[in-house]
């Protein structure tokens, strides 16, 4: 068993790592505290490469490999956890489901665009009534001629108002449930959609998020992502994957935390010396440092199975929730360690600590990873 | 204009922002440092792609090192370099600067045509700041060193030289060598589009004493002039003085002390 990477792999880690020192880390508090979309940084993203990391070269992605794409978000998400999750949503359910299931034309059509960032691409299954329950969804998609007729409210949608494609998922055939979901490309210019309440967040504030309303959306039948009836596999499918990159996006997280905690803990003297010098901090430390390896071990595994074209969901459920977790433990340990520093906004671990939040909560709740995990394993 | 042939000289250098020095021997400890492009070759690498990407033409990246120093050429072609040579041998371990520019020297002439060698101004591991200068001897060109800004037109470079406190513009015909200070033009960030051909060792040539025809009397330790004699850690202590008095009794302590340490 290799442990150790490519250089590719170590390179793409490196660029991600001076990328997000350079145009991140200067703003990533001010984003946080304005709530505001880092769009210069994800403009400059395009052009090099990240916004197409799972798309392959001759539809303008980057090509990199799944391990690659998870050291990336990792790097990225260490300095700011908002446009790590943009750049991941993007990638894994924005862009990459079109790939996978897509006609040739569709591929033609959006993928160029996407991969390169000239594009940003939103992913629409959650809704008010909706969450964990997908099958249930209410929003419709009524067949009308050439077009289909969509009407129904998504919530919580990242990068909804920034966004120029949203796949969205509407139900083709209620009784259906489940088999009766269909998943269809849809662009923002199309007349009938309505971006509603920007929602102001806990964590993650940096990232847009907000309702897409659909009254009446006539969307061409040209623009059906896969059969009819087979959204939710499709959706599935990319939550599956998306699941890896938010494990990864967790892990930086985590890793911020720590590495301030770390600092912290060697400047403040309390008893005559500093305070990583007790052993109460020291075991706190300890725990966080073998979390995030063993979250990290758990993600690249889930990558490295992808990339080998095997199964993967049950690991990259595993690394979800395991991550997101560490991520929760890890910035609250390091709030602690800071002591009062630690609520105060100046200080980075306040972020972290609302940031890993929101981390156990979307892209399926810890819970819903139990009971994906618990299913496989049961099955067997 | 016909389009500009560009030599960029690169060096893997310690990141050594985490090197600490060895109290008891005296030597650098090394274990564990990350290993980087030097700082200022990295501003080199940016002056070069900005003349290329202007005037159009070719930037070819060339290190001399051990076989990981290919890391950094990977890392130059991210950035935009379109080609890079690698100049590694077991020979030529121990080279002090004179050997180094020679043996660069040596590669250079077997690369043919070129308008311009551009070198960082120093790495940060020797911080000697010698390799470009005696490169531009070898090959018997001009020089101009601590270069902030290159400008190319009608078949002259026009450079601004960044001094103590005063800025020089210097014009010069090529074939010419430049080195780059860090005021230089601001790094570019490395593109994962690049990624995969520069990792696929297509674009990265490797050169040692066989290829580049050098007679062992120029080769490595032996034939450097250089010995390292001692490497220690300066005394940075300083101590303060206060005087007591009246303002003018104070003035006047003042005097006979700056006069018997010499500096009036």
């Amino acid at each position: 068993m290799d442990f150790s990477f490519t250089r590719a792999q170590v390179l793409a880690r490196d660029m991600a790592r001076s990328f997000a020192q350079a145009e991140l880390a200067p703003y990533a508090q001010q984003w946080d505290e304005q709530a505001r979309f880092p769009a210069e940084a994800i403009a400059k993203m395009g052009p090099l490469g990240f916004m197409g990391m799972c798309i392959p070269r001759e539809y303008g992605g980057s090509a990199l490999d799944g391990v690659s794409y998870v050291l990336v978000i990792e790097e990225l998400a260490s300095v700011c956890a908002s446009t790590a999750i943009i750049v991941s949503v993007h990638n894994s359910v924005g862009a990459y489901p079109i790939y996978l299931m897509g006609s040739d034309e569709q591929k033609t059509k959006y993928l160029p665009d996407l991969a390169t960032g000239r594009k940003l691409g939103a992913f629409a299954l959650t809704e008010p009534n909706v969450g964990s329950d997908p099958a249930s969804i209410e929003t419709s998609a009524r067949s009308d001629g050439g077009f289909f007729i969509l009407n129904g409210t998504k919530t919580f949608i990242t990068s909804a108002g920034t966004s120029d494609t949203v796949i969205v998922m509407a139900s083709t055939d209620r009784a259906q449930r489940g088999r009766g979901i269909s998943a269809f490309i849809v662009e923002k210019s199309f007349p009938g959609i309505t971006v509603g309440t920007h929602e102001n967040k806990l964590g993650i504030r940096a990232s847009d998020t907000c309702e897409l309303i659909f009254e009446n959306c006539r969307v061409p039948r040209a623009n059906l992502l896969g059969p009819e009836g087979a959204g939710l596999r499709a959706a599935l499918n990319a939550l599956g994957f998306g699941r890896v990159g938010v494990a990864a996006q967790a892990i930086g997280v985590a890793r911020c935390a720590m590495e301030a905690a770390v600092h912290y803990s060697r400047e403040r003297n309390q008893f005559g010396k500093p305070i990583g010098s007790f052993q109460a901090i020291q075991w706190m430390i300890a725990d966080m440092a073998t979390e995030i390896e063993a979250a990290r071990l758990l993600t690249l595994r889930a990558a490295k199975l992808k990339d080998e074209g095997r199964p993967f969901a049950t690991e990259g459920s595993m690394a979800k929730l395991f991550a997101s977790e560490t991520a929760m433990r890890t910035a609250t340990k390091a709030v602690q360690i800071h002591g009062g520093y630690g609520c105060m906004k100046d200080y980075v671990v306040e972020r972290c600590f609302r940031d890993a939040k929101v981390i156990e909560i979307y892209e399926g709740t810890s819970e819903i990873q139990r009971l994906i995990i618990s299913g496989s394993v049961i099955k067997k | 204009m016909a389009p500009l042939s560009i030599i960029v000289t690169v060096k893997q250098v310690p990141d050594t922002n985490e090197v600490r020095i060895d109290p008891k021997t005296n030597s650098l400890m090394r274990e564990g440092i990350p290993s980087i492009l030097n700082p200022e070759d990295a501003n080199a690498v940016e002056a070069a792609l900005r003349l290329r990407d202007e005037h159009g033409g070719s930037v070819t990246a060339i290190t001399m090192g051990p076989p990981q120093a290919e890391a950094v050429l990977e890392e130059v072609l991210c950035l935009g370099v379109d080609r890079a040579v690698l100049l590694s041998d077991r020979a030529f371990a121990g080279s002090d600067t004179l050997l180094t520019a020679f043996t660069l020297s040596r590669a250079v002439l077997k690369m043919k045509k070129f308008d311009l060698i551009l070198c960082g101004r120093q790495a940060i591991d020797g911080d000697t700041a010698q390799v470009g200068p005696q490169l531009a001897a070898f090959l018997g060109i001009p020089q101009v060193t601590y270069a902030e800004e290159i400008v190319f037109s009608e078949g002259l470079f026009r450079i601004q030289r960044g001094l103590e406190h005063t800025r020089e513009l210097v014009a010069a015909r090529p074939p010419l060598l430049v080195t780059v200070s860090a005021s230089g033009p601001v790094p570019r960030h490395g593109s994962l589009y690049a990624l995969a051909a520069a990792c696929s060792g297509e674009h990265i040539k490797r050169w040692g004493a066989r290829e580049l025809a050098l007679p062992p009397s120029m080769l490595g330790l032996s034939a450097s002039p250089t010995a390292v004699k001692k490497i220690f850690e300066p005394d940075r202590s300083v101590k303060g003085e206060a005087f007591e008095g009246s303002e003018k009794e104070m003035a006047a302590q003042l005097i006979v002390r700056l006069r018997e340490t010499g500096c009036l």
